[in-house]
């Protein structure tokens, strides 16, 4: 299926990684989290996916959250 | 959510999968649907219907696969894969036109968009309520943290790349990717695959566009490999190290 995919990796070269820059995305903190988070919904029936995403928006207290796609686009 | 909110085009253009029920118009023989839902397998053209967001023009949509699991006439539940941008109304009035007896949707449910689906980490209005109460009242991050998942998640259909950690921020401040700056790409990237770009601690940096084939990607000297089409890293996660030119930067 087209859902999941074998991998296969070239490796070019290989290095280490500084542990004083970034961090693995399981350690993020709930605010950087906010800032780059997604959120797998099930939406009831009834109010359109706009209207949901608003509602997110204020539940989080968070200036911006998008969605991927209506089931009929207006 | 906020910075996240860039990669939801790589989930949009993603394959989806649809349950619905369809609504027969008269009386059909099980072999009769059987064959005809079979025949819609492979490229089918649709034009988009009358209310429509896009241009009304033919385009051609594949179907991956549809599964009859259940005929409870006149109704039947249809298991739907397919391509982004499929218009399921339209394929269910299609089906019921090439059947002789017509047919409509009476219901539709999405599945799985792309990495997201119904049986992995999906959540309701409330769920997010509380996790977020819950942070709120005692600090406790660990249900949020179930609610909330990473933006990784969102891009993981895609081919990843991952760089140096001295490519990363010049990838922040809108670089194109250059193929020395790879550390492992996966194989199967062409010319125009959308890929991922990922530090090797395992966070996106941005989603681009690949100029250059996967085995290119791990042997060329030079040459932009990569032209990211938005940026999801802040800038200054990682520390500058490009080469500045004098009066530049």
């Amino acid at each position: 299926m087209t859902f999941i995919r074998e991998r296969e990796v070239l490796i070019r070269d290989e290095e280490e990684t500084d542990p004083r820059y970034g961090k693995p995305p399981s350690e993020r903190s709930v605010e950087e989290l906010l800032e780059l988070g997604v959120i797998n919904l099930d939406k009831p029936r009834g109010p359109s996916s706009h209207e949901v995403t608003a509602w997110i928006k204020k539940i989080l207290n968070i200036p911006k959250a998008g969605h991927a796609g209506t089931l009929e686009p207006p | 959510m906020n910075r996240a909110t860039r990669v939801l085009a790589a989930v949009m253009k993603a394959p989806k999968e649809y349950i619905c029920v369809m609504k027969l118009h008269g009386e059909v023989s099980a072999d009769d649907l059987k064959s005809v839902v079979s025949e819609f397998i492979g490229p089918i053209y649709q034009r988009p219907p009358l209310r429509s967001a896009v241009k009304r023009v033919i385009r051609v949509r594949r179907i991956y696969s549809i599964e009859i699991l259940e005929v409870k006439m006149p109704y039947v539940l249809l298991k739907i894969s397919c391509e982004a941008g499929t218009y399921i109304r339209k394929l269910v009035h299609d089906i019921g036109v090439v059947l002789g007896c017509g047919a409509h949707m009476q219901e539709l449910r999405r599945i799985r968009a792309g990495p997201f689906s119904e049986d992995e980490n999906l959540v309701t209005l409330h769920d997010v309520k509380d996790a977020y109460d819950e942070w709120r009242e005692t600090g406790d991050p660990r249900l949020l943290k179930k609610v909330i998942l990473p933006v990784e998640k969102a891009v993981e259909h895609l081919p990843h790349i991952v760089i140096r950690d001295s490519a990363v921020d010049a990838i922040c401040h809108g670089a194109q990717l250059a193929a020395p700056g790879i550390l492992r790409v996966e194989t199967g990237i062409k010319v125009g695959t959308l890929v991922a770009i990922f530090t090797q601690k395992g966070e996106l940096v941005a989603i681009g566009k690949a100029l250059m084939r996967s085995e290119e990607m791990a042997s060329s000297r030079k040459g932009i490999a990569v032209k990211p089409t938005c940026v999801v890293m802040k800038p200054g996660t990682y520390p500058p190290m490009w080469k500045s030119k004098a009066g530049k930067y």
